[in-house]
């Protein structure tokens, strides 16, 4: 069945998904209103950048990042310098990654729940006495709730199945930055197929039971 | 308390503007087709469109002049919304509560129990959104706009989204409102049956630009304007009930020109109510006529002609007493009858409505 490095692997793998999608809804959430209200020029850029994670092959946007968090690279020094140490190849560097190569299954659900508000609930709030920012957590936040609980479930999905960032950024180090799809990625290297087939078969039920709970609520809310 | 708006700006194919000073008691319709701008000029005063160049003086307060815009949330005002814009994610009583945490205690003036009572909503509260009809929604509404205690209220078109039904239900709380706030109310409609029902004063609209203004009766007798009331001239008066001839059931209203009999409408002797004539509804003689089914007769003189919407028709504005009352006739009688200014005549009322 599972072995401790396959145990490991699962929790490094939730501990992963769950602090990422954590620090990109907290991020996400501003981005996203911003998003949906500009209308500054910077918003066709803004919006292609957080959008390109989307259409990048994993391993280019790994690289980059391995470059850039390395020990040449501007972010490498700056951590150094902080007395941070280095971010590749250590579990942080993975949460910086992760929440890169997830921002926009995060960040456009959310977007676009609060694009569907539209202006007329906000200017409601305006006519009751409600700042901007009250209104943004008491009536914005409430009513995007269900775009966010979307972003919440498409952003720890897309973590768990993380392959090719990770292992550009991460490695594979047991029990640290060895994640699920790195450990079946062993599995079959070492033909150890029983292995592989709980993980991968598990990860497919958790995948589909995902997805089945998504479409049962979007089919609950168009009744 | 008086509004002194002067407002200025333009999209692709509209523009806005204009200069009023609107009264600071009773209820001010601003009427006028779809598009003439009367939503706009509404938000404006709300401060929800900006607009280029304004001054909105309320109470002496600047609002907005060249250098301050105070944002919406800081102008002490309700508005209702078209289509009530309730918040779907909060119960009818939390939906209440909204706008009324949001004023400090010392500046409430409205207690939820009298605005519950005045709207008929006490059995709504427990409800969502959702579940209520258009006319609830609205009642709901108006009752959220009231408890954050405004200094002005303003209505954009609250019966638009209603049925006819559903109108003549919501309109009597309505006219509570306006007989028993005492704050100035800008009531936004394109219906002239509302505004001659509702409205003390009238602010007339067409593409962007107020083309009258003043007191409902004095602006609803001017001949200049009614080709923009079409098929609905007419003058709206108030009355006062003198006598009740129950074996006929007819009520005898008296008016600054005289008395009017009209269907008995239930009030006690001595209501004030209002009483609508419409401009189709009256015909002119040069004798008192005898022999004829129309009860209501009374001398007038010509004050003016002018064109109607068809060529064929014409309006006339007549001095009965101390008011004016406007008649629709055609040309040819007209010229038949050789109506000019000050010549004496009999106006003939067929018909007048009692509207509350």
């Amino acid at each position: 069945m599972l072995s401790s490095t396959d145990v490991a692997a699962i929790a490094l793998t939730i501990k992963l998904a769950g602090l990422t999608t954590v620090l990109l809804l907290i991020l996400g959430t501003p981005l996203a209103w911003w998003l949906a209200q500009t209308r500054s020029p910077l918003k066709s850029i803004v919006g292609a950048a957080t959008t390109l994670p989307l259409v990048l092959p994993p391993a280019v946007l790994g690289f980059y990042l391995l470059v850039l968090l390395g020990p040449q690279g501007l972010v490498g020094r700056l951590t150094e310098f902080l007395g941070l140490g280095l971010l590749p190849f250590s579990f942080p560097g993975l949460v910086v990654a992760s929440m890169i190569y997830s921002t926009p299954f995060v960040v456009q659900p959310i977007q676009q729940a609060f694009s569907a508000l539209g202006e007329r609930p906000l200017e409601a709030a305006a006519t009751l006495r409600a700042s901007p920012l009250d209104a943004f957590f008491t009536v914005a936040l409430p009513l995007a709730r269900p775009g966010i609980a979307t972003a919440a479930v498409l952003g720890f999905a897309h973590t768990v199945g993380e392959f090719g960032v990770v292992l550009m950024i991460g490695g594979n180090i047991p029990g640290r930055t060895q994640v699920l799809s790195m450990a079946i990625y062993n599995h079959v290297e070492a033909m150890e197929y029983a292995n592989a087939h709980w993980l991968a078969g598990g990860m497919l039920a958790f995948s589909f039971l995902v997805l089945l709970v998504l479409y049962a609520r979007g089919g609950n809310r168009t009744q | 308390m008086t509004i002194d708006a002067h407002f200025e700006l333009s999209y692709p194919g509209f523009s806005l503007a204009v200069d009023v000073c609107l009264p600071s008691r009773g209820v001010t319709a601003l009427f006028g087709p779809s598009g003439c701008g009367k939503t706009t000029l509404l938000r404006c005063i709300a401060g929800l469109t900006r607009a280029a160049r304004g001054r909105l003086f309320v109470d002496g307060e600047p609002w907005q002049d060249d250098d301050h815009f105070l944002p919406t949330h800081r102008r002490p005002l309700g508005y209702v919304f078209q289509d009530a814009n309730l918040f779907p994610h909060l119960s009818v009583r939390r939906n209440l509560e909204y706008g009324r945490s949001r004023v400090p205690e010392t500046a409430r003036a409205q207690s939820v129990e009298r605005v519950v009572e005045l709207l008929g909503i006490a059995r709504l509260l427990q409800r969502e959104p959702g579940t209520l009809s258009g006319g609830e929604r609205q009642r709901v509404a108006i009752a959220r706009a009231l408890l954050t205690s405004p200094r002005l209220l303003l209505l954009d078109e609250p019966l638009a989204a209603l049925d006819v039904a559903r109108k003549q239900e919501f309109l009597p709380y309505l006219e509570r409102l306006r007989d028993e706030l005492e704050i100035p109310v800008i009531y936004v409609s394109h219906a002239p049956d509302e505004v001659a029902r509702l409205a003390d004063h009238l602010v007339v609209l067409d593409a962007g630009r107020i083309v009258a203004a003043g007191p409902l009766a004095e602006t609803l007798s001017r001949v200049d304007l009614p080709i923009r009331l079409g098929e609905d001239a007419g003058v709206v008066l108030e009355a006062t009930v003198a006598e009740i001839d129950e074996c006929w059931s007819l009520d005898r209203v008296e008016f600054g020109g005289g008395s009017l009999w009209v269907r008995s409408c239930g009030h006690l002797s001595g209501k004030r109510v209002r009483v609508r004539i419409l401009a189709r509804d009256v015909s002119i003689a040069l004798e008192r006529c005898e022999g004829m089914s129309i009860m209501n007769c009374l001398p007038a003189r010509v004050l003016e002609l002018a064109g109607e919407w068809h060529p064929a028709l014409a309006l006339v504005r007549l001095q009965v007493g101390e008011t004016t009352i406007v008649a629709r006739v055609t040309r040819r009688s007209a010229a038949a009858l050789g109506l000019v200014a000050g010549k004496a005549v009999w106006a003939q009322i067929k018909a007048v409505a009692v509207i509350g």
